[in-house]
């Protein structure tokens, strides 16, 4: 279970843990649930291009995760941003498939990238995700409180001469970045359970803002650790797991915050 | 093209088209008024558990994706008493494990049955295969559903557009929210059936969407929506079947990826220049 391929596996998947934890907060605070679905859906067609030019997945995601993210933003900007989010992950979705559909290797390739794969990681990838990772976190740390002002209360954070307009579009970025790393291992229909259930998890437990975060990564960690445990056990594939433990962690939570009173 | 119109496949799938873009053209524009299109992708999303575990249990995946649409609608509306942020986290996780043991379901199926091609069929649909008896029991709930919508009208608009009022006036606010939630989870079924379930959300949506730039008046916007969306599956039809004589498989483009584009392009083209005209004019709208 730590040998060879594997030890990618648990590495990539650690770092995954980490970064949904941290970004995975900032979309509980956000109320952003949609949005951390509609991103990684979306960068299911650069997978899929990938696939089909003969290169990395990994490269693919990273081209196409920023550019749904900030469409995305763009064109919620002054309207209610459901409709459109809704109808531009369908798009992509569907460029998606139509690449799939040019490529050989149809029904294996479409379940790897829509439901996770374990054994999905290179070597290469390794490098490539840790390089992401501390993109990612160096981001947060560097914007955590506009972004934290900004998430609690725009209006707060505009009367204070915080670009909230930018912090937005920067967040959207980080949210594409995770999706970068986790599509390949988590799949892109089951990511956004890693970035959800976790931190409702861990604000059932505090609500101070670095301990809830701190807590997340924990919780977050745990899902995809146990989940790569199951998953190879089983050979069931790993999105499964990772759906079913992050609810379970924050049902967890829910009892026991109604426990608690 | 001569062939087109002798298909049998070809006969099937516009009716279905047809039938779907109508029931999905009135509903979707009651789902774009009330805001829910998060509810109406999350349903979409979760008939992935429905048609999976049909698949599994080896019959038509429409009822797969009608009984499970009907049961999630319910079980969201009971939890959307919440607040809406509370709301956007449990819909959020729900659906994650919803889709995790979709997963399970999909690999089962792929393993352990011999519907090698079930996550494509489910996820992305596959309209050239839908059954030809698939279409009277289509038909049916489609009428089913408008007629539903036609007693309940007059209230469900008014608490769609002022709730207050709707309750003060003695309408059974959240009778007819549940009423309609799972109406839209039997629409969402139907578009399920035409171009899969993580794609339906663009044929309810995106015609309702479109309609509501061209007409504020829901009737109006109605019968719109459901021309575009007519328009839309029947075009998609049309190109998928003319595809099987391009590059770079000649095996035929996926029909959900036409009709999912050409809604997109429409709404682009109804969206886009309102907003270059309210840039002309700041403050004018």
């Amino acid at each position: 279970m730590f040998s060879g391929v594997m030890t990618n596996a648990w590495l990539v998947a650690s770092m995954i843990g980490v970064v949904a934890g941290v970004v995975g907060f900032f979309v509980v605070l956000r109320g952003a649930s949609f949005v951390a679905h509609a991103v990684p859906l979306s960068s299911f067609a650069g997978a899929a291009g990938a696939g089909l030019v003969g290169i990395d997945a990994v490269a693919g995601l990273a081209v196409f995760a920023p550019i749904a993210a900030l469409g995305i933003g763009w064109l919620s900007r002054r309207r209610r941003s459901d409709v459109v989010t809704a109808l531009v992950v369908a798009a992509m979705l569907g460029l998606g498939a139509l690449f799939l559909s040019w490529s050989s290797q149809y029904a294996s390739a479409v379940y790897g990238l829509l439901f996770g794969d374990i054994l999905g990681v290179s070597s290469g990838e390794v490098w490539l995700t840790a390089v992401l990772a501390v993109c990612g976190l160096a981001a947060v740390a560097v914007m955590y409180r506009p972004l934290l002002l900004s998430s609690v209360s725009p209006e707060a954070a505009a009367a204070r001469g915080v670009r909230t307009g930018i912090v937005d579009m920067l967040f959207l970025v980080l949210v594409s970045l995770t999706t970068t790393m986790s599509v390949p291992v988590v799949g892109a229909l089951l990511m956004f359970a890693l970035m959800v259930g976790p931190p409702a998890a861990a604000r059932a437990f505090t609500r101070a803002p670095a301990r809830t975060m701190a807590v997340a990564v924990g919780v977050s960690v745990a899902t995809v650790w146990t989940s790569i445990v199951a998953s190879y056990l089983t050979t069931w594939p790993i999105g499964f797991f990772v759906g079913v433990f992050a609810a379970a962690f924050f049902l967890a939570g829910s009892a026991w915050t109604a426990v608690r009173g | 093209m001569t062939g087109f119109f002798q298909s049998g496949p070809v006969h099937v799938a516009l009716a279905a088209g047809a039938v779907t873009a109508v029931v999905s053209g009135v509903v979707g524009v009651l789902v774009v008024v009330r805001g829910q299109s998060f509810a109406g992708h999350a349903l979409g999303d979760l008939g992935t558990l429905g048609g999976s575990g049909a698949f599994l249990a080896q019959v038509s995946p429409l009822w797969g994706f009608v009984g499970v649409g009907a049961v999630v609608a319910g079980a969201m509306e009971l939890f959307g008493v919440q607040r809406r942020r509370g709301r956007d986290v449990a819909t959020g996780v729900v659906l994650g494990a919803a889709l995790g043991v979709s997963a399970l379901l999909l690999y089962l199926d792929t393993t352990s049955t011999s519907t090698a091609g079930a996550t494509v069929t489910v996820l992305f649909g596959s309209l050239f295969a839908a059954s030809p008896a698939s279409v009277p029991e289509m038909a049916g709930l489609g009428a089913l559903g408008l007629v539903a919508l036609a007693v309940v009208y007059r209230p469900l608009l008014l608490s769609s557009v002022h709730p207050e009022l709707a309750s003060a006036r003695g309408v059974p606010v959240r009778s007819v929210a549940f009423g309609f939630l799972v109406l839209v989870g039997v629409t969402v079924s139907l578009t399920s059936m035409v171009v899969g379930t993580i794609l339906s959300p663009a044929l309810l949506v995106g015609p309702a969407a479109c309609a509501l730039r061209v007409s504020r008046r829901p009737p109006v916007a109605m019968v719109v929506a459901a021309g575009v969306g007519l328009a839309a599956t029947w075009a998609g039809v049309a190109l998928a079947y003319a595809s099987y004589r391009w590059p770079p498989s000649h095996s035929g483009w996926p029909i959900s990826f036409f009709i999912v584009a050409i809604v997109f392009v429409a709404f682009l083209a109804v969206e886009l220049p309102s907003r270059i005209r309210r840039r002309r004019a700041p403050g004018g709208a």
